[in-house]
Formats: structure tokens, C-alpha cells, sequence
């Protein structure tokens, strides 16, 4: 007997095509491993078995009718940041702990109209502020590789859902590498879609102009099969890419002979760890075996990135937070008056991180020193993605770490936020010029997952996945689990 | 009158505009009257992940206003996000538009009598409207209760140079723009209810051209709270510099009660709306193409109109003006009279500024709610110049047509108020009226020969306004003499 939470999302779509297995028994059987594994992982704020079973017998009949779509019947997570209607929505956040949304996020509805079975709302950094999941109002989620280690962040939850086959596979998002650096510290495939390609409505905003929605999978090949579903224009969202979406999964030809991979000289220097730079040097040389070129490229603007990133997001946080002023919805504390119900309720209802991010976007869009941050961050942020546009003038993708160290230990980093923000230093940069990237896994560091980042242009998902793809197929290193993972399962 | 004292004055003009559906997102607009938040979604009430999505139509009408205002209007533009902390704000901020307004740099002409005034525009830009608190008791509590009705309605905003005006300039040329935009078909002009508001902002300038700190005063829902206000502030501030005082920088609102203006009570803090662009908008494109689609339906501007309507038409000053200040009627006048050619356009003028307006004004009808199509008031009027019916006749005719909407001939057969103008039938009526009154023509025959009017009267009253006047004077005078 199978195994059926050890399945990928193509293995299951197969059993399920081929009625070897029922949707109601793939759910129930990751209904039981969450039970089981969650005091441990704690990767869930919230699991709606009820709600998954429902749609798992819906999914079950739409298959017998031969009407089911591409995720039909595979259980799957949700980050707790995007809008689910009838279903809280925290965002990792006590201000937000009883906040029910009245509608669904367009990726929940695009997932709904596929089949798809959700089976609850994943562990986040609030508000999606954070790279360790230690920010989350509902305690920290413990990484299946270590449990005394983090999972990365924000999407941490969604990250170790997947990791751990608590779910098949997850929705994230991702504003500074809040996808791709859980995937890469919980040896999953997390990939951040172009901005604009996926859309933003319902997604609970942090920084709307670097947010974006994007699967966390076990294999590249659902990362393109899920994105096929959730990506494309919506009137909802004005920011939605108005390109057609193409077949992401036709375009993994495992064929990637004469490809030009650019190797910045900026993602190898002194910050990164040494067994994370050998592991990814290794997986370059993968890809050369393949038949790709290295190319030793430039991004001289990306050290600039990370400090810029630090302005512009808290500058929009700032505003996306003003909301929650106990008016409306969410934790209400009563005072004197207006000012100090909005003071209480929101001293009581954020954790210090989002606090202090408040704090920064508040400070540099002040009068008097909106042109010496905003707006110079502004600039730099063009030249970032200039930095991109010269580089794929010469390479099709561009190939490095996914983080400059493995998962750190719990704790490690709270006291230094400065540290902290170091982990997104190389993801930071595709937010800003709002291109795609991909972490795929390649390998282990002290048994710990390294992650290697496949960075490609605006729009060109099919390139980067297709590499990753190829990658994947040659090493394996995507099939192997979390040391718990064979422990529950035996 | 003020002494030494020049007052500045700087207008701050907020339009609704006249779409069907709100800034941002689907709901409808025409709020007025439903019960609080029903005309509310996710995204005009700010919950968490909703998006907004540019109501194409109030951009046509905000570009419509900015060329008719004679702005310079930029290739793009883009929205900002104003950022203050108020229950009825649901976002914590509201989308405007900061340093790209969809135009600036425009004027308004306007007319005090003779004089043309020329007042100038610094921008105008597009935003949302708030949702509107109430502060009020609920058993006996004081509560404040938020409706977000109006939240995210289009709204307009028109910012003028500050110049040198008098309250009468001032008053009149927030009619002035109040005609225009209601002539766009922008805004409906209503003060009072607060889908256009005015705030003004104040301050004197000394013998020296020394400038005095300025006050800004709210909530005018008049015309003539606006000019009251503004002549209340120049006397009160002048007589606090000429008392060697200063005047404070603050903000006031305007007691209709008092006659005065009061200082608000707002939280003593200094407003830093952090403004940035709007992170969920694109920036807008704004084509070359679409301007000129938008000139081509401008509508004639009041004032042009009230000048062509004494060029061309012979009326006087005072009728083009009337006739022009709402733009239904001047529809309305120029439709009746391409009717019937035959009756001269200053007689449809005088019926029209006359009678009519009168009708309405008893109905409290607006404009564009005359009852009676413009080609049965040509009927009438044309019934009238050709003696048919005589003047008299025609008003009651009028009265009948404004009530039952049916055509003036109609009534004038079925009321047979037809001139009698057949010598025989008043030939007996004059022998009547002269029967009845020997006194008058005991008079007339002393050399008083102006009783003859009073006769004529008699005669037309017993004839029920149907006897022709000219044939029973000339009757009257043969049988006197
Ligand atoms: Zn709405």
C-alpha cells in the first residue's frame, strides 16, 4: 500500500485519473498526518478538515462525472493571507484573530473552480513581515528537518506543510523572498511569479507593489502545473499582467543544451557560507553537464537592494496597515476616544516587528526626508532593474543561492533584525525589478537543504522552470525528505 | 473698508461627479437616501486584500472639467495615496492624486455686471469622497456612527489661485463654476446637500504687502454663507491687525445660527499626509485622441452661449443671462425657437424668463422638468403673434398646458378662447361696455380720452380675454367720437 501523502501533485492527479485512489481518502490521509505531526511543526494556524472533506466528495463526483479540473481532488494549504471566504483570515496576526472574510481571493477562486481541496490556512510571519516565521502572533513553525531550527519566512508554514507532506502541495507569497527562502531552508521548490502575473485581490497586502502570490511544491513540474491554474489577468487586480498564460508544463523539455546561464560575481562574496557556496557551485556545474554555458555576469546595484527593499516596503506597509483600526473589524480595545482606541487596539493587536516596520515607512515618507529615502529609493530601485535588463541581454537565466545560509536556529536572529534582513539579500533584488525566480533544491549543507535560486526575466516562467526541471530530473535532490518525514511514515 | 488691509482668497471647490458607479469599484453612486452601508463592497469599504480598479468615466468627466477650465492636461498622470487616520477614512488613506493632477494651470471668466473677471485655476485633480460620521446620542451615550455610503464616491477637486477678491467675487464665481460644471453635465450644483463643497481659505495683506497668516474656513453650503463668511473673516481679521493682534493659522467653520465664523475643534496637530504613489494603480495614460473626443462633446460654455444669444437672437443682456444660467433652459429657449421661426426670439425670451419660469417656480421644478415639449410652447406663442388668441388667452392657456400637458390648440378650441375679432358679435359687446359705464365715456367726452384703456379692459374681461383688443378700441373710438 502506498504511501498516499507521499505523493507529488502529478503522482496524484495519475491515481486519482485512474480512480486508483478517492480525493476523500488522499485528504483524510493528510487529515491524519497534520493531526499527527502538528504539535511538532505547528505549520498550520488553522485546519478546515470539515470544509476539505466537503470539497474532496465534490471533487470525487466531478471526477466521476469527467468534469474535474487540473488540481481536482489534491489537498492542498493556503497561506493565511489570502482571503477565504466563511474561513478566518489572520495573517499571522492577533489584530486580525477573529477577521472572517465576506469574499475569496481570486487565486482561492481559481483554485475552487480547478477542484482543489483546501485543507487550512498556513503559519505566516505577521503580515508577512519576517524570514523565520517567529514573527506569527500563533507561535513559531518548527522546521521538519530540525525542529529547533526555523523554516524561513514568511510563508514558513505553507514551506513546512509541504516539506513535511502535510499538504501536497502550498500557496505562499512573496515581497522580498517570503516564498523561495522557507523553500530553500525546508528543501521544497517555492517559485515567485512575475509581478503582475498572478493576481494580488484577496492577497491581505504588505508591499503592493513587490507582493506576489506563488506555489511551494516538491517537484518544479507541480510548481508549473499549479501556476498554469492561479496565473493570468483579472479586473479585479490593475497591476494583473494582461499576457496570455501559457502551458508551463509543455515547456519542461528537460532539454536546456546552449542555454546561457549568468553567474553574478555579487551573489558569490563575503556573506555567503562556504558549504552553501559549494553546494551551489555544484549545482552550476549540473547545469553545465547539461549542456548550459556559465557566464560570469554583474548585478552592481544589488548590494543597494536590501537597504532600498527597507524603505520602499515598510513606505507601503505603513499604508496597507492603517486599516486596522478597530473600526470595522478585527481586535476593537474601546478608549477615551477615536486616538486612543486606535492607539490601544493597535499596540495590543501588532508584534514589535510590524511595529517597527510601521515606524520606518512612517519616518521616511516624512516631510523633509521623503527625497533623501523614498524617493532615492525610488532611483535605486531603477537601477536595480537595469542591472537586470543589461544582464539578460547577454544570459537567458541567471543562476545563484537562494539564501547565504541554511536554517539558523530558533531564536537565533530575534534580538538582530539587521541579521535577520540579511537572509533576503538575494531574493530581495527580483522584487524590486518585479521579474520571476525560482528556488529549487540542490542538495544539503550539514543536513541541512540548500536551495539554488534560478532567476529568469519578466514573464519568462517557462525558461526558469524548464532548468529547474532539468536540474531536478539529473540530481534528485528534490526527492529527498525531512528525517521525521520517514519517521511518522514507518 | 478695510483699512489698509487687501484680502486674499484662494478657493478649494469638492464635485461629485455623475457617474453611475464609485471611484474605485462597481457600487453605485446615488447613495442619497438609502439606508447607511448599503451601497458598500470590499473594496469602497477598505477590507483587508480588496483592490481598486479606475472608474474610466470619472477620468472623461475630470478631463472634461480641466479643458473647459482651460488646463493644461499631462500625457500621464497617476494617483497618491493621502495618508490620515479618520473612522470614516476605511483604508487610513485616501487615493488622490498629489504632483501629476489630470490638469493645472487653468482659469474660469466670469461676469460681475460689466466687468469680465478672470480668476485663476492652479489644478484640478480627482480623488474618492470619505463616508460621512454622525456624532449623535444613543441612549443617552455619545456616539459617533460612520455611514460608508459615500465612501469612494468620484470626487473632484478644484484648488484657484489665491488672488486678490472682494466676497461678491468670490460668490460669484462659485456660481460661475457651479454653471459650468453643471453645463458639463459633471455635477448636479447642489450646495446645500453636499455634492459640491466649498472651503475657502482666507488671509489680508498689509499696507506693506505684508502677508498675514491664513484661515480656512469649511463647511459653506451656500453661496451666501460662502460670502458672508469671507466678509465676517476680512472684518474680523482686519480689526485684530489693526488692534496691533495677529491672526491665528487655524481652521474655521462658518455658524448659520451665529452669522459667524467659529474655530473647529480638530485635534491640534500639525497634518503630514506622507503622500506616495499609489502602489495598486498604474499610472493613467492619458491619449491625444481622447482629448480631442472629449473637446468635441464640450458643450457652449454659459458665457459664450449668453453672448451668442444676444448676437444672434436680439435678446437683451439680462435675457441671455437668465435664459443661460441653467443649461435645460437654454436648451429649452433655443428648441422652441428654431420651432417656429415666425415668432420673434425675444418674445419666446419673455414667455420663457416670464410665465414659465414662474410655473416652475410654484411647481419647485427644475429646468429640465419643463412639461411642455418646446414645439407646443412655439404653438402657442405663434397662436398668439398672429392674433388667433390674444395675449390674455395665452397665459391661461399656459397655466392649462403646464398642468395638462396637452397641445394650445386643443385647449384654445375646446375652451373656444379664439379672438372674436367679427364686428358684429362686438359690435354688441361694445355697446354693452359703454351701456355699463357712463361715466367713462361721460369723461372721455370731457377730453379725458385715456379712459379708453379702462374700456378696452372691460370689454376684454367680459369677452373672457377673447375679444381682439385693436378691433374693440378701434369700435370703441368710433362710437365715442
Ligand atoms: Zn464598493
Amino acid at each position: 500500500m502506498i504511501d498516499l501523502t507521499s505523493l507529488t501533485l502529478s503522482g496524484a492527479r495519475g491515481l486519482l485519473d485512474r480512480r486508483e485512489i478517492s480525493s476523500v481518502e488522499l485528504t483524510q490521509a493528510h487529515l491524519d498526518r497534520i493531526d499527527r505531526l502538528e504539535p511538532q511543526l505547528n505549520a498550520y494556524i488553522r485546519v478546515t478538515g470539515d470544509i476539505a472533506l466537503a470539497q474532496a466528495v465534490r471533487a470525487d463526483e466531478a471526477m466521476r462525472r469527467g468534469e474535474a479540473g487540473e488540481l481536482a481532488g489534491i489537498p492542498m494549504a493556503l497561506k493565511d493571507i489570502l482571503s477565504t471566504v466563511g474561513v478566518p483570515t489572520t495573517c499571522g496576526s492577533r489584530i486580525l484573530e477573529n477577521y472572517v472574510p465576506q469574499y475569496n481571493a481570486t487565486v482561492v477562486d481559481r483554485l475552487a473552480a480547478s477542484g482543489a481541496v483546501v485543507l487550512g490556512k498556513t503559519n505566516m510571519d505577521e503580515f508577512a513581515m519576517g524570514s523565520s516565521n517567529e514573527n506569527s502572533a500563533f507561535g513559531p513553525v518548527h522546521n521538519p528537518w530540525c525542529l529547533e531550527r526555523v523554516p524561513g519566512g514568511s510563508s514558513g508554514g505553507s514551506a513546512t506543510a509541504v516539506a513535511s507532506s502535510e499538504a501536497v502541495y502550498a500557496l505562499g507569497t512573496d515581497t522580498g523572498g517570503s516564498i523561495r527562502q522557507p523553500a530553500a531552508l525546508t528543501g521544497t521548490v517555492g517559485l515567485k511569479p512575475t509581478y503582475g502575473r498572478v493576481s494580488r485581490y484577496g492577497l491581505v497586502a504588505f508591499a503592493s507593489s513587490l507582493d506576489q502570490i506563488g506555489p511551494i511544491t516538491r517537484t518544479v513540474a507541480d510548481a508549473a502545473a499549479v501556476l498554469g491554474v492561479i496565473a493570468g489577468p483579472d479586473p479585479r487586480d490593475s497591476t494583473a499582467l494582461n499576457a496570455p498564460v501559457p502551458d508551463y508544463s509543455a515547456a519542461l523539455t528537460g532539454d536546456i543544451r546552449g542555454l546561457r546561464v549568468g553567474i553574478p560575481r555579487e551573489y558569490f562574496g563575503d556573506g555567503l557560507d562556504s558549504e552553501v557556496r559549494v553546494v551551489v557551485e555544484r549545482a552550476i556545474e549540473v547545469l553545465q553537464s547539461l549542456g548550459a554555458r556559465a557566464v560570469p555576469i554583474s548585478l552592481p546595484s544589488s548590494e543597494h537592494a536590501l537597504s532600498t527593499y527597507y524603505v520602499i516596503s515598510p513606505a507601503e506597509a505603513m499604508a496597507n496597515l492603517a486599516r486596522y483600526d478597530g473600526v470595522r473589524y478585527g481586535l476593537s480595545l474601546p478608549g477615551d476616544d477615536i486616538w486612543s482606541m486606535y492607539a490601544l487596539t493597535r499596540e495590543a493587536g501588532f508584534g514589535a516587528e510590524v511595529k517597527r516596520r510601521i515606524i520606518l515607512g512612517t519616518y521616511v515618507l516624512s516631510a523633509g526626508y521623503y527625497d533623501a529615502y523614498y524617493r532615492k529609493a525610488q532611483q535605486v530601485r531603477t537601477l536595480v532593474r537595469r542591472d537586470f535588463d543589461a544582464a539578460f541581454g547577454e544570459v537567458d537565466v541567471i543562476v545563484g543561492p537562494t539564501t547565504p545560509t541554511p536554517a539558523f536556529p530558533i531564536g537565533a536572529k530575534v534580538d538582530d533584525p539587521l541579521q535577520m534582513y540579511l537572509n533576503d539579500v538575494y531574493t530581495v533584488p527580483i522584487n524590486m525589478a518585479g521579474i520571476t525566480a525560482v528556488s529549487v533544491p540542490a542538495g544539503l549543507a550539514s543536513g541541512l537543504p540548500v536551495g539554488v535560486q534560478i532567476i529568469g526575466r519578466a514573464l519568462d516562467e517557462e525558461t526558469i522552470l524548464r532548468v529547474g526541471d532539468a536540474f531536478e530530473r539529473e540530481t534528485g535532490h528534490n526527492l529527498l525528505r525531512p528525517p521525521m518525514t520517514a519517521e511518522v511514515s514507518a | 473698508m478695510n483699512g489698509p488691509y487687501v484680502p486674499v482668497v484662494g478657493l478649494e471647490v469638492h464635485a461629485q461627479l455623475l457617474t453611475a458607479s464609485k471611484m474605485f469599484c462597481g457600487c453605485s453612486s446615488r447613495y442619497s437616501g438609502a439606508p447607511p452601508d448599503t451601497h458598500c463592497c470590499a473594496v469602497c469599504a477598505g477590507m483587508p486584500g480588496a483592490l481598486p480598479v479606475v472608474n474610466a468615466r470619472a477620468v472623461e468627466l475630470g478631463l472634461l472639467t480641466a479643458l473647459a477650465l482651460h488646463c493644461t492636461v499631462p500625457r500621464a498622470s497617476k494617483f497618491d495615496r493621502k495618508n490620515y487616520s479618520y473612522p470614516d477614512l476605511p483604508k487610513g488613506y485616501q487615493i488622490s492624486q498629489y504632483d501629476d493632477p489630470i490638469g493645472r494651470g487653468g482659469f474660469l471668466d466670469y461676469r460681475i455686471g460689466d466687468r469680465v473677471i478672470r480668476w485663476g485655476i492652479t489644478r484640478v485633480h480627482l480623488e474618492e469622497d470619505t463616508g460621512k460620521t454622525t456624532h449623535t446620542d444613543v441612549d443617552g451615550r455619545e456616539v459617533s456612527l460612520v455611514d460608508y455610503n459615500r465612501s469612494g464616491v468620484p470626487l473632484m477637486e478644484i484648488v484657484t489661485d489665491p488672488e486678490m477678491r472682494m466676497p461678491e467675487e468670490a460668490r460669484e464665481f462659485v456660481s460661475a463654476l457651479r454653471q459650468v460644471l453643471m453645463y458639463l453635465g459633471v455635477n448636479d450644483g447642489d450646495l446645500q446637500a453636499g455634492s459640491m463643497r466649498v472651503d475657502v481659505n482666507i488671509s489680508l495683506t498689509g499696507p506693506n504687502g505684508e502677508r498675514n497668516p491664513k484661515v480656512e474656513v469649511k463647511n459653506l453650503n451656500s453661496l451666501r454663507a460662502l460670502e458672508r463668511s469671507l466678509a465676517y473673516e476680512i472684518e474680523r481679521q482686519g480689526r485684530l491687525l489693526a488692534g496691533g493682534e495677529t491672526v491665528e493659522q487655524e481652521t474655521r467653520g462658518w455658524s448659520e445660527k451665529e452669522e459667524k465664523t467659529v474655530p473647529q475643534r480638530t485635534k491640534e496637530y500639525a497634518h503630514d499626509y506622507r503622500y506616495f504613489p499609489e502602489p495598486d494603480l498604474p499610472p493613467l495614460v492619458i491619449r491625444q485622441a481622447d482629448l480631442d473626443r472629449l473637446t468635441g462633446t464640450m458643450p457652449e460654455m454659459p458665457m459664450t452661449r449668453s453672448g451668442r444669444f444676444v448676437s444672434q437672437y436680439g435678446l437683451t443682456p439680462f435675457h441671455a443671462q437668465v435664459l443661460t444660467r441653467e443649461r435645460p433652459l437654454a436648451d429649452y429657449f433655443e428648441r422652441a425657437a428654431a420651432a417656429d421661426r415666425s415668432v420673434p426670439p425675444r418674445i419666446y425670451a419673455n414667455w420663457i424668463t416670464g410665465d414659465l419660469m414662474r410655473l416652475l417656480g410654484e411647481e419647485q421644478r427644475a429646468a429640465e422638468e419643463i412639461p411642455i415639449p418646446p414645439e407646443n410652447l412655439a404653438e402657442l406663442l405663434s397662436l398668439i403673434e398672429t392674433g388667433e388668441i390674444s395675449g390674455s388667452a395665452g397665459k391661461q392657456v399656459l397655466d392649462e398646458m403646464f398642468t395638462s400637458g396637452q397641445a394650445a390648440h386643443a385647449i384654445v378650441e375646446r375652451r373656444q378662447l379664439r379672438q372674436v375679432a367679427d364686428s358684429a358679435a362686438l359690435d354688441t359687446l361694445t355697446d354693452e361696455v359703454l351701456a355699463a359705464n357712463p361715466g367713462m365715456v361721460d369723461q372721455y367726452r370731457k377730453g379725458k380720452t385715456n379712459v379708453i384703456q379702462a374700456l378696452v379692459g372691460q370689454a376684454m374681461k367680459s369677452s373672457q380675454g377673447r375679444a381682439n383688443p385693436q378691433v374693440v378700441r378701434d369700435l370703441l373710438e368710433r362710437k365715442l367720437n
